[in-house]
């Protein structure tokens, strides 16, 4: 049983489909790769995952359980976390508080101040800048703060959104590395992103998203052969 | 008798009051970006019911502070309830609606409550029971009454109690990061609903307390008393910078100050006869009264909107009201 499977899941702004009936699984432990062009329906899709939009039809399981049309602060407390596209940093809040802000569903403070102290072992620069409001923060930095932030829920699912938006190439490698390390640590990751190449070498296995729809998937290796994903994300 | 220190006492006094009605409107704004014009009638409510129990009890064998306590204390959960019901029953259907339909909402709930209020409690102005002891103190040629005292005193327990409940809670912190981003902050976990419920509750117990103590510092409540106190709250919330509560408690003071000092000055002021030589008839008249007075103290309330306008023309973030730049 996957820890998440989607069937026939369809979302729609207005009367627009943006997500028009995909079936999506992700394996207990695994990094999943979903890349498309801009527009695909990407983003959306993972705003219904992580219940910030209800589904206009399908089902979403998770752990077991219908997870469907459940709101978003319900379901981090279930393990599932969105790191949004744009990074959505609280910017008027101090680093540490967004931090903080991330274990919001927790009470065990000594944990919580051991995560603390994890979060900003992998980020340094958010231990130095721990004070500053997030808003003064390099686009860098807020996207650490947002990961570090969703690790501070310890969810079980990790849903990323476009980590490498907007960010230098130095950077974009170092948010990798960091993806690494906690499909490392055993978090299972669903990654969108638009740079197929990236995701594609970080992931086990990806799905290929065209309008809407779901129009290829299989191990990530084979991806990176297929010659229409190289055609159509890999600039070949 | 030194008028400026007077008028400055007088300020305060009611200052602390417009700052803590306008602590209402900017909590509200700060979260959901409403102009709950309907907060002004939230505060007469919190006077009247004072009133009903103050005069309901004065005269028995209670001592008067145990009274009045109790006045506030049935006063504070009704306008709580009233709070949570507006925002649960007009506001939240309509908080993904353009924003001009929950402001025009807020605008009709603020006549509703106004006119149930006139049912329930008449159309005329009701004697605000003063069964305090009142004594005043003479301080350097100024006075200052102990219910001058008790008001900027309990303003001031309360801008700080909300302070704390803001930076130090977790119900703080989840009222700021649901005012940032109220998106994300479901995504930590953050109920909005609860969050935006809340905010409403803390506005209007705020709300009722500035009732109870304009109503003893008035002697007076009536049914529309709300309608200008919350006009000027508002003023005093966008003088300090709408959304930002540092702003509302700043605002609301200078507002106060401004209002009274105006008032104080305003007929000297405008007193022709310190031109008289401009015309002979005029300085007949002076001659006479020794005053002709253009503008008297009954302008009193036309300050507040004189500080709104030139707020919006000069400085429309307000005082504090410099925001850190929401995009990222």
């Amino acid at each position: 049983m996957s820890l998440l499977s989607v069937r026939g899941l369809k979302v729609a702004y207005g009367g627009i489909e943006a997500v028009r009936g995909i079936d999506l699984d992700v394996e207990a432990g695994e990094l999943v790769a979903l890349i498309g062009a801009n527009g695909a329906g990407k983003t959306t899709t993972l705003k219904a995952l992580a219940g910030m939009l209800r589904p206009a039809a399908g089902t979403v399981r998770y752990a077991d359980s219908d997870i469907t049309g459940v709101a978003s602060h319900r379901l981090i407390r279930q393990g599932v976390a969105l790191v949004p596209e744009g990074r959505g940093v609280f910017a008027r809040l101090t680093v540490q508080e967004n931090l903080q802000m991330g274990a919001y569903i927790r009470d065990d403070r000594p944990a919580i101040a051991q995560d603390l102290d994890k979060v900003f072992g992998l980020f340094p620069r958010l231990h130095e800048r721990r004070a500053q409001v997030a808003g003064t923060l390099s686009g860098g930095e807020q996207q650490m703060l947002a990961i570090g932030r969703a690790m501070m829920s310890r969810p079980k699912l990790l849903l990323l959104d476009e980590p490498s938006m907007g960010l230098a190439p130095l950077m974009v490698q170092k948010i990798f590395e960091v993806v690494h390390s906690i499909a490392a640590q055993g978090v299972t990751i669903l990654l969108v992103e638009q740079n197929a190449l990236l995701a594609l070498e970080a992931a086990s296995r990806g799905y290929v998203m065209e309008s809407g729809a779901i129009t290829l998937s299989d191990s990530a290796p084979a991806l990176l052969a297929s010659p229409q994903v190289r055609q159509a994300y890999l600039g070949e | 008798m030194d008028i400026f220190l007077q008028q400055i006492i007088n300020g305060l006094t009611l200052g602390s009051v417009y700052a803590i009605v306008a602590l209402g409107y900017t909590m509200v704004y700060g979260i959901v970006q409403l102009i709950n014009f309907a907060h002004g009638e939230v505060v007469m409510i919190g006077a009247m019911v004072a009133l009903w129990v103050i005069s309901s009890l004065a005269g028995g064998a209670m001592p008067p502070v145990v009274i009045v306590l109790a006045g506030i204390l049935c006063a504070i959960p009704v306008c709580m309830a009233v709070g949570y019901t507006m925002e649960r029953v007009a506001y939240r259907p309509l908080r993904s609606a353009p924003r001009l339909a929950p402001l025009i909402t807020a605008i009709g709930i603020s006549i509703i409550l106004q006119h149930v209020a006139m049912l329930v409690w008449s159309r005329n102005p009701l004697p605000f029971p003063q069964i305090l002891a009142n004594p005043i103190f003479e301080i350097a040629g100024a006075t200052i009454s102990a219910v001058q005292i008790a008001i900027i005193v309990l303003s001031l327990l309360m801008m700080g109690g909300l302070t704390l409940l803001v930076y130090r809670t977790k119900l703080g912190v989840a009222m700021r990061a649901t005012s940032e981003n109220p998106q994300v902050a479901g995504l930590m976990g953050i109920d909005i609903n609860r969050v935006i419920s809340m905010t409403f509750i803390i506005g209007a117990g705020l709300g009722a307390m500035a009732g109870v103590m304009v109503g003893t510092y008035y002697g007076q409540a009536h049914y529309t008393m709300g309608a200008l106190l919350g006009l000027k709250a508002f003023c005093a919330a966008v003088l300090g910078g709408i959304g930002n509560l540092a702003g509302a408690m700043l605002g609301g003071m200078l507002l106060g100050v401004v209002e009274a000092l105006g008032t104080g000055y305003i007929g000297e002021i405008t007193d022709l006869c310190h031109v008289s030589g401009i015309s002979t008839a005029l300085a007949e008249r002076c001659a006479e009264d020794g005053h002709m007075v253009v503008f008297g103290s009954n302008y009193q309330d036309v300050f507040a909107f004189i500080v709104l306008i030139l707020v919006l023309v000069f400085r429309p973030s307000g005082l504090l009201g410099e925001r850190v730049s929401d995009r990222a």
